[in-house]
């Protein structure tokens, strides 16, 4: 499937507000000073999708089991849409998540949103991300081969 | 002929207050919080949600601390919760060869792109109790090295590039896998279907199922090709969207079991793989599926069906435990009627034994007289 480059934009984004914590979020939003006045379209609701696996992990699909999802649809004042979708069951994250989806629909304001939050909470992700890669190299084994009897 | 039978309210209603009471325990030790049950009950955490079969790591540790630490009463409590959620839809298949790698071990390659990973593992502790964890030690984080990172291949494309392994097949692009959530069981099942069974089977059935197979019962000659331990990415597709939307990582364990196979009429001499996957980190279970998949493939590869492992109907209708446990724990619930009736088959039985046996004891008396 090809998307767009705003598109790409947007799923990246997307991947960090369902990954940082509601408290970073909610505390870096608070210092944006964007709140909007917004109608919710859809939730924000709780249920689940099924997480697919590959047969052997590159052939045939099939269904490992379900996982809790929370997804929100907001539409401000401006008639922006936004929509969130992550795993778990926190509303209020979801909500905040498609509010900023929708004020990311204007390029001003998602550059804002993207060099303030987006980008500042993909930081620290990336070095937690780093830091477990460091720790799992720390337990890698080094081989090293005993040398028996004489030449 | 069913007869209702009233008078056991106030019982049942003072048992389960009983059962609160003994749950909280002596008040004046601390009540466990959930956060300390997902963070330092972690593995038992993980299995409620494998085979609770629901990815949502709070939830199963309320199930843990409800059940008081009976992990299947808390399977089944998830199980029951997850019928209450609405099903948006499903995932992308997660790649697993994209994996945040925790731990990564092979017992088939040495040295192997990417490296013998350890991890956080049991292994290679000496299974002493540690009694300073009686009390709260000041643990250290843990070390970190920042040379040596290189991609971790998987051991199935290493072995691939011989063509000595069996690879995973052409995949129909419009083929949906069956679900058992929503599918009566029709036996033979797809491969697919029994993964999703064996993912969210009990890991002490697989374990003694996938035990015996090494023990000559569906000898099977596996390898651990590999184990990896790790989180993934989760994307669901958003039709308003047009695009996979990505909603967060999992942590799964997969296992690649290879199995030397003798070659068949169906296949000619390779290595052939079973293949586990599952919630959370769980080593043995993911390795006990893999070789229960590797068993019930015993048809497909055209091997004779000679042990239960290869039985289809007989490893997926009894791994579930949840099922396992209603069936077995329902005889205690009363029976009284059946019982009746049993008590008075059996009487009239045991009268016309006694009549036939009293017969037999006076035919005899009289031959010898």
């Amino acid at each position: 499937m090809n998307i767009t480059a705003d598109q790409t934009a947007r799923r990246d984004r997307m991947a960090v507000l369902a990954r940082c914590s509601s408290q970073r979020l909610s505390a870096l939003w608070a210092v944006l000073g964007l709140r909007q006045a917004h109608t919710p379209l859809r939730g924000p609701e709780a249920g689940l999708v099924m997480l697919r696996g590959r047969i052997g992990g590159t052939g045939e699909p099939f269904n490992v089991g379900e996982a809790t999802v929370t997804r929100a649809s907001v539409k401000l004042e401006d008639g922006s849409v936004g929509h969130a979708m992550m795993l778990g069951r926190d509303h209020a994250k979801a909500r905040l998540s498609a509010v900023i989806d929708a004020l990311c629909r204007n390029p001003e304001t998602a550059a804002r949103i993207d060099a303030e939050l987006i980008q500042p909470i993909r930081r620290e992700l990336d070095v937690a991300d780093e830091t477990r890669r460091q720790q799992t190299a720390a337990t890698r084994v080094d081989f090293f081969t005993m040398v028996r009897g004489e030449d | 002929m069913y007869v209702a039978v009233k008078g056991g309210e106030v019982a049942i209603d003072n048992a389960h207050r009983l059962l609160a009471d003994r749950r909280r325990g002596d008040r004046s030790v601390p009540a466990l919080t959930l956060d300390q049950i997902t963070e330092q009950l972690s593995i038992g955490v993980d299995r409620v949600m494998s085979e609770g079969s629901l990815y949502d790591r709070r939830l199963a540790a309320l199930a843990i601390k409800q059940a008081r630490g009976d992990l299947i009463e808390a399977i089944f409590l998830v199980r029951a919760y997850r019928t209450t959620l609405p099903r948006f839809g499903h995932s992308e298949p997660v790649d697993t060869g994209a994996m945040l790698v925790e731990r990564r071990v092979s017992a088939c390659y040495k040295d192997l792109p990417g490296g013998q990973l350890l991890g956080p593992t049991f292994d290679y502790t000496h299974r002493l109790l540690d009694e300073e964890l009686e009390g709260d030690p000041q643990i250290e984080t843990g070390a970190q090295r920042t040379d040596a990172q290189e991609p971790v291949m998987r051991v199935a494309d290493i072995l691939d590039q011989e063509g000595l392994i069996e690879d995973d097949g052409f995949i129909d692009p419009a083929l949906e896998p069956g679900d058992i959530n929503q599918t009566p069981t029709e036996f033979p099942m797809s491969r697919a279907m029994r993964l999703q069974s064996l993912s969210r089977g009990d890991e002490g059935f697989l374990l003694a199922l996938g035990y015996s197979t090494q023990r000559g019962y569906a000898r099977s000659h596996p390898f651990v090709g590999e184990v990896r331990i790790g989180e993934v990415d989760v994307e669901v597709f958003m039709p308003e969207l047009g695009f996979a939307v990505p909603v967060g990582r999992v942590q799964v364990t997969e296992c690649q079991m290879v199995n030397q196979f003798k070659g068949s009429a169906k296949a000619p001499p390779q290595f052939t793989r079973g293949y586990g996957l599952v919630f959370g980190q769980s080593e043995r279970k993911a390795m006990a599926m893999s070789l229960c998949d590797r068993a019930l493939r015993a048809e497909e590869l055209g091997e004779d069906l000679v042990a239960a492992p290869q039985d289809q109907e007989f490893v997926l209708s009894h791994c579930d435990n949840v099922q396992a446990t209603g069936f077995v724990e329902h005889l205690k619930l009363p029976h009284y009627v059946d019982f009746q009736a049993e008590l008075g088959l059996v009487r009239t039985m045991r009268a016309e034994y006694e009549q036939r046996t009293g017969e037999a004891v006076l035919e005899t008396r009289e031959a010898a007289e």
